[in-house]
Formats: C-alpha cells, sequence, structure tokens
C-alpha cells in the first residue's frame, strides 16, 4: 500500500515537465486525507498552473470533490477528519495554524455542483461577499455587482432586474449569478464542483465558454463527471480513482495517449 | 366486493367522511357560539302575558321547550327582569296558563347602573321631588329632555373620580412610598421630609377641591322616574342610574339594527358592570392583548436562541437528543403545572427578591411579590418556549446545507453567515412557531389565574402615570373572564349569553392575532422563499 502512494506521487515525467513549464498557482505535495479511519486521498502531488484550466476527472467516490474542497479548507466543517501533506497558495501554506480561514477563502472561490443563490435579490447575492470583507459603499457595490455580472455573461439578462428573488431565475442563470457573486471578491482561484452537472446542454455551453473567458483572470479548477467537458474546456486533467491521482497531464495528451492503463479504461468507458 | 374495496372507492369515501366530521364539528362549534353570542345585543320584542288565573307578567321570551312529563305541552322562560321588585329575572310559563298575549307599544326596557334591566311602563317624572310630567308620553319626553344632562353629569363623576381623584390617590401613594424610603434611610426629619410633607399637603388640597366638585354635581342629579311593573309595583328610579332606555315593541328593523350596533360597540369598549355581567369587557381584552404581546416579545429571543444553539453549534449525539425530546415533552406538561411554577419561582422567588432590594419601602405590601401581567406572561412564555423551538428547528433543518456552504465559501464566519444567510432564511419558521405559541397563549386559562389574572382588575396596566406600563399590576383576561361570569356570578342565568358573547371575542382576538402573524409571514416567505431548484 505505501508503495503505491510512493509510485502515484511521482508522476510520469512528461506531466510533470509539461505543467512545471507554466506558473504554478497551487501546489500540492503528499496531500493524504481521512474521513474517520477512512482514507480518501491517498499522497497526491501535483501543481496547478495560472490562469489554466484543470480539470479532474474519475468515477463517483474516487476523491475528486474531497481534494477540491481541501483547496479552500471547506472540509474543515467536516467532523473527524485528518489531513497530512502539504498546499501550497500562491505559496503560502494554506493548512499553516496562522492561516486565517476567510482569508484563504477570500482568495479561493468556490461555485457548488447545486447553484445555492441566498434567498436574497440578485444584486444582495453579488454584494455579499464584497459586504463581508467590509464594502459598505452603495456605489462601490454597485460597481463590483456590475462588473461581477458582466464576467459571468449575466449582465445584460439580468440588469433590470437586479432587486428581483435570485429565486425566480432558470438554473443556468443561477449557476452564473453562483459565479459571479463568487467572482465579486476577485479570488485568484476559482473551484469549481461539478458546476454543470445538475443544467441542460444549453445552459452547459454557456458556463463552459464563460469559463474559457475568465480563465484570463483566474485559475480555475474544475471537478466533473462529464470527460467530454473535461476535454473541451481544459488545459490539464487528472484522472483519480479511489483516492489516488492515477494520471495528471496536458487534456489532449491525456485523452489520446493515455500512460495509464486505468485511465485508458475510464476514458474509453470501459468502467465508472 | 372484493373488487370494490381493491378499487379503493371505500377507503376515499372514509377519508373524506373522517373529515367532513371534522368540519361539521368544528362549523356546529363556531356556529353555536356565534348564534348564542351574537344574538344577545338584538333588543327583543317585550311580550305581556295575561293568565288563567287573572295573573300579568312582562317580560322577553328568553327559551321556549316541553314540559317534561306531558307531550305536546310547551312552556316559555320569560326574562321579567326587575330583580329587585320580583326577586328572580327569570319566570316559567306554561303556554296552556296563556290566555291573552300582547305587545304593548309603551313598555319600556331600562338598562340600569344597578340591579340590571327594568321592565315597564313610564307613569311619572319627578324633578326635585315635584312632578314634572305624567303618563307615559308625557313621561318620555321628559326624559329624553333630561337624560343627556343626566348622563353627561354621571360620566363627569366617572372621570373625576376614576381619572382625578384616582390621580390624586396614585401620587398620594408615591409620596408615602417617598416618605417611608426616607425612614428606611434613617432620615425623620429635615428638609427632604419637609418638601415631602408640603407636597402631600398640597395633594390634600386638590383632593379637597375634586371633592367638592363631586359634591356639586351629586347635587345637580336630582331626577327620577317612576315605573310601574306587573302586579302595581312601582319604582322610583333616578335618572342618573339610567344607561339606556329604548322601547322593542315599537322600534322597526332599521332603528334596531342601529341599537344592535350601540350594544356592540359598547361591549367592546366599555368598563364592566355589575360583577361583571353587564356593561363591557374592554379591560379584559385590553389585558388578554398586551400580555400576548408581552409573552411574544419574551418567547421569541428566548427559543430562537436555544434552537440556535440546539441546531447550529451543539455536537450532535445521545445527549442533544435527549435535550430535544425533553423539550418536545414540555410542550405536553398541563398548563397548571407552569402556572404553579410561575407561583413558585416568578412571584414568591424572583418578585420577593425584586420587592426586598427595590421595593422595600411597600413591604409588607408586595410590588412583583403577587401576581402580575409580566409574571402572567413570563409564565405563558415559559409554556410555549418548546413550541417555538421546535419550529425554528425544523426551519434551520430545512435549510439546504448549500446555502451554508455558500456563505463560507465567500469568506465569511460561521457567525456571519448564521445571522445574514440563516436568520432571514428561518424568519418564516420562527413566525410560524409564534403564531402557535400566540394561539396557545390567548387561550390559556389555568396558569393565569394564579399569576396575575383578577375578576376586576381596577386600572389597566397601561395608563397616564409614570413610568405609564406598569407590568406589576393584575389584569383582567377574556379567558378567565368567560369562566368568571359563566360560572361565578350572582345572576348566572342573565349572565349566560354575556359568555357566549365574551367567547365570540375570544375567538375573534385570537383570530385576528393569527391573522397578523400569518400576514407577516407570508411577507417574509415571498421574500425569503427558499430555493425549490
Amino acid at each position: 500500500m505505501a508503495g503505491n502512494v510512493q509510485v502515484t506521487a511521482s508522476l510520469n515525467p512528461a506531466a510533470r515537465a509539461a505543467s512545471l513549464m507554466e506558473t504554478p498557482m497551487v501546489e500540492v505535495e503528499h496531500l493524504s486525507f481521512w474521513y474517520g479511519d477512512k482514507p480518501a486521498l491517498k499522497g497526491i502531488s501535483m501543481s496547478i498552473p495560472k490562469h489554466r484550466i484543470t480539470a479532474y476527472i474519475g468515477p463517483s467516490g474516487c476523491g475528486k470533490s474531497t481534494l477540491l474542497r481541501c483547496l479552500n479548507r471547506m472540509n474543515d466543517l467536516v467532523d473527524g477528519v485528518r489531513i497530512t501533506g502539504q498546499i501550497r497558495i500562491g505559496g503560502t501554506d494554506i493548512y499553516d495554524p496562522k492561516q486565517d480561514v476567510t482569508e484563504l477563502r477570500k482568495r479561493v472561490g468556490m461555485v457548488f455542483q447545486k447553484s445555492n443563490p441566498f434567498p436574497k435579490s440578485i444584486f444582495e447575492n453579488v454584494a455579499y461577499g464584497p459586504r463581508i470583507l467590509g464594502t459598505t459603499n452603495r456605489g462601490d457595490l454597485a460597481g463590483i455587482v456590475e462588473r461581477s455580472l458582466r464576467d459571468a455573461a449575466l449582465w445584460d439578462e439580468v440588469k433590470d432586474r437586479l432587486q428581483d428573488s435570485a429565486l425566480g431565475f432558470s438554473g443556468g442563470q443561477q449557476q452564473r449569478l453562483c459565479i459571479a457573486r463568487a467572482i465579486a471578491v476577485e479570488p485568484d482561484v476559482l473551484l469549481m464542483d461539478e458546476p454543470c452537472s445538475a443544467l441542460d446542454p444549453i445552459a452547459t455551453a454557456k458556463i463552459e465558454e464563460l469559463m474559457l473567458e475568465l480563465k484570463n483572470s483566474y485559475t480555475i479548477v474544475i471537478v466533473t463527471h462529464n470527460m467530454q467537458q473535461a476535454a473541451r474546456v481544459s488545459d490539464y486533467t487528472g484522472f483519480m480513482l479511489l483516492g489516488e491521482l492515477i494520471e495528471f497531464t496536458v487534456t489532449k495528451e491525456l485523452f489520446t495517449t493515455p500512460k495509464d492503463a486505468r485511465t485508458e479504461a475510464y476514458i474509453t468507458g470501459r468502467f465508472g | 366486493m372484493r373488487k370494490l374495496w381493491r378499487s379503493g372507492e371505500p377507503f376515499i369515501w372514509l377519508t373524506g367522511g373522517a373529515l367532513a366530521l371534522a368540519l361539521l364539528m368544528v362549523a356546529g362549534l363556531v356556529g353555536l357560539i356565534l348564534y348564542n353570542g351574537l344574538g344577545f345585543f338584538w333588543p327583543k320584542h317585550v311580550l305581556r302575558v295575561t293568565l288563567a288565573d287573572g295573573k300579568v307578567m312582562t317580560g322577553q321570551v328568553a327559551d321556549r321547550e316541553p314540559i317534561p312529563g306531558t307531550p305536546g305541552q310547551y312552556r316559555i322562560k320569560l326574562r321579567v327582569a326587575n330583580r329587585d321588585l320580583y326577586g328572580a329575572d327569570f319566570q316559567w310559563v306554561d303556554e296552556s296558563q296563556i290566555v291573552k298575549r300582547e305587545h304593548p307599544l309603551d313598555l319600556a326596557v331600562i338598562e340600569r347602573t344597578e340591579w340590571g334591566l327594568l321592565i315597564g311602563t313610564i307613569k311619572e317624572v319627578r324633578d326635585g321631588g315635584q312632578g314634572a310630567a305624567t303618563g307615559p308620553q308625557a313621561g318620555w319626553a321628559a326624559i329624553q329632555k333630561r337624560l343627556p344632562e343626566a348622563i353627561r353629569v354621571r360620566k363627569e363623576i366617572k372621570r373625576i373620580e376614576t381619572g382625578e381623584i384616582g390621580g390624586i390617590n396614585y401620587a398620594q401613594e408615591q409620596i408615602r412610598l417617598k416618605l417611608r424610603r426616607l425612614e428606611l434611610r434613617g432620615v425623620a426629619t429635615g428638609p427632604e421630609v419637609a418638601a415631602v410633607q408640603q407636597e402631600l399637603a398640597a395633594l390634600e388640597e386638590r383632593y379637597k377641591q375634586q371633592e367638592a366638585r363631586l359634591a356639586e354635581l351629586r347635587r345637580r342629579q336630582v331626577g327620577s322616574a317612576l315605573i310601574t311593573a306587573d302586579d302595581g309595583k312601582e319604582k322610583d328610579l333616578p335618572l342618573s342610574q339610567i344607561v339606556d332606555i329604548y322601547f322593542p315593541n315599537r322600534m322597526g328593523l332599521a332603528t334596531k339594527a342601529g341599537h344592535y350596533a350601540a350594544k356592540i360597540s359598547e361591549f367592546v369598549s366599555d368598563d364592566p358592570r355589575e360583577a361583571n355581567t353587564e356593561g363591557g369587557v374592554f379591560p379584559a381584552i385590553f389585558g388578554t392583548v398586551m400580555m400576548v404581546m408581552i409573552m411574544s416579545v419574551l418567547v421569541t429571543p428566548l427559543g430562537v436562541l436555544a434552537a440556535f444553539y440546539l441546531r447550529e453549534y451543539a455536537r450532535q449525539g445521545p445527549f442533544v437528543s435527549a435535550v430535544r425530546i425533553a423539550v418536545n415533552n414540555l410542550a405536553g406538561v398541563p398548563s397548571i403545572v407552569f402556572g404553579v411554577f410561575g407561583v413558585g419561582f416568578f412571584i414568591y422567588f424572583v418578585g420577593g427578591s425584586i420587592d426586598r432590594l427595590v421595593y422595600p419601602e411597600a413591604l409588607p405590601t408586595p410590588t412583583f411579590g403577587t401576581g402580575g401581567i409580566l409574571w402572567a406572561s413570563l409564565t405563558l412564555a415559559l409554556l410555549t418556549v418548546p413550541v417555538v423551538i421546535v419550529a425554528t428547528e425544523e426551519g434551520l433543518a430545512a435549510i439546504p446545507a448549500g446555502m451554508r456552504e455558500a456563505s463560507l465559501a465567500l469568506s465569511a464566519t460561521k457567525l456571519e453567515t448564521t445571522l445574514r444567510v440563516v436568520l432571514p432564511a428561518v424568519m418564516p419558521s420562527i413566525l410560524t412557531g409564534l403564531i402557535l405559541a400566540m394561539a396557545r397563549a390567548a387561550g390559556e386559562v389555568a396558569p393565569l389565574m394564579i399569576t396575575g389574572v383578577v375578576k376586576l382588575a381596577p386600572s389597566l396596566p397601561i395608563d397616564g402615570f409614570w413610568p405609564f406600563v406598569h407590568l406589576e399590576r393584575k389584569f383582567m383576561h377574556l379567558g378567565f373572564h368567560i369562566y368568571d361570569v359563566g360560572f361565578q356570578s350572582p345572576n348566572v342565568d342573565a349572565a349566560r349569553p354575556m359568555v357566549f358573547a365574551t367567547t365570540v371575542l375570544l375567538l375573534l382576538i385570537v383570530g385576528l392575532l393569527n391573522m397578523f402573524a400569518i400576514r407577516m409571514r407570508n411577507r417574509l416567505r415571498r421574500k425569503y422563499a427558499t430555493s425549490a431548484v
């Protein structure tokens, strides 16, 4: 078992070389994670480059969501978890005891699988983060809200209905609103946990388009069930299985010439 | 047969039947109360019957029922009133004995400040012992001329008695307490005491002035009316005692409706008279509403905070489950038990301590160490807090975890998340709890009887004397009023319709309070509707 971890920790040299050519934003080293006694992540190491879209694929329960939630310490909320290894974002160790969690979450935004707007108006939803961070001036807030909604390609659809409840909108619009809300605090990294799994193909296409737009300003990490989606939008893709990172490389390479037999089996649909 | 059963048809009938029965029972209950309660104020015709033995009886028909043992025979219950003349308000008359029924136009029904209704004919009107008018027509004209002034003077007397003199009494009491306070500090003489004494003397002077005004007003009430009733009995009724006088046999439908409306407005806005069996119930309405309000103000924060701890902060485990079960069971404890707790803890312990520490000058007369609206409200708050806790907890459990996560992921702390996201979203559930709590509290009587409700409270808990809100005062309550009027009054028969009228009012007030809260909740629901996607 221990040997196995060692093996996966040392990535295939080509992938490591490919991602190291870029500026790393997030660096994960020997990350292991347990829910109680149950291991969920086993010795994961990798480097996520800045201003790129990095996708994780893998069957259900492989630990890809857990990995994502380690990056903004959302797992802290769960009782009885244990974590070893190191994660550095922008060079700082985020599990350092001196690290302020709220400060970290300001730098690492998150969009969830199920769109979860607050039962407030569109404006209040987007302004929530800035308000928490202390922006009170109505004019400043209005500026932030407009910029965020424009960046999330939602402005034209909602600009006349900013005071309407966010819950009156379609699932796709709500998810883009959640993206606007996440980028309103201008994070460095944007985590997306299966953001399109509850959406129809048209809404999915819009979100994907938006992601390609956003990667110019943000480092995006996305977890997805949908291999086509990973292939369409991401620059790098990692394949995870049973808590291990089996293969992590440039997307095109992973889908065309997988190095590992398990990766090949998964992307060709033989299991998962 | 089996096919019919499997079709589900009989079961649908069964469920529908059960619902229909429940609805019928509710409708019957409300209908009966409304019928009995609202009919009370309708001016009924006055009937004069002559019996076979020549006896004449005059009164309003209150009831008609078959005579037990003699089929086909009926008897009527006549409200003959004139308690001071006949000794009883009601008489049973066998219909077979009646030889003549008539509705004389001159019969007057008089509401007065003492002895209940008076039914009879105006014989003479006197002014200062001198005859002013004779006969029904002239007498009625003379009464109409003098009655407004008599009523005005009576109201003025009452205003002086309760307002002016009541105020002076209140001030005197305060000064007496001030003196006592000085005495307890060991100051028996000196400038302070002299100043207080001077205030007291000034008050005494004012009191004498008011007394003189009262005597003057009383001297002006000299008119009286001589009313004849059955058996040639007569009553010399001072005009100052007449509250209302009317001739039901002369009234048309419109006049009766007007009279009816006036009676209802008097009922909800006046003070009770004659051991609560006449007049209005305004102090009881006021007490009920104020108590429910104070209870709401106390119970909401307590219940909500407790629920937040249970659901948001406590580690879920066997202990929290046990606490939750205990809280739920608290809702099933008989309310009188809470009343006993209220007496033992709030009144004797807390109130007694407050008295010793803050109001030592009034002892041995208790200030907070006796029943009062604050203690009654607190007791009810304790009684209803499980309802609020359970409703709030259910609301908290229904908030999607994603909403909390979204807030935390936006770098909000747990406290910020709780206050900005969770609290607004759970507001409708809190109001649901409050609605249930209010409905329960407004209808509760048993614990109130031992924590501060009285048959007749001399003053309202809010009045014009500093500090304006007197939470230590005893108060009146509609629920207790129903019990008191129906079962404790000296004249139960006459008071019975009043029981129904008060019940209608209690239902109405509970309904209005609920409607207000439900409207508020619906507005919040629209504002904070939880995500359905």
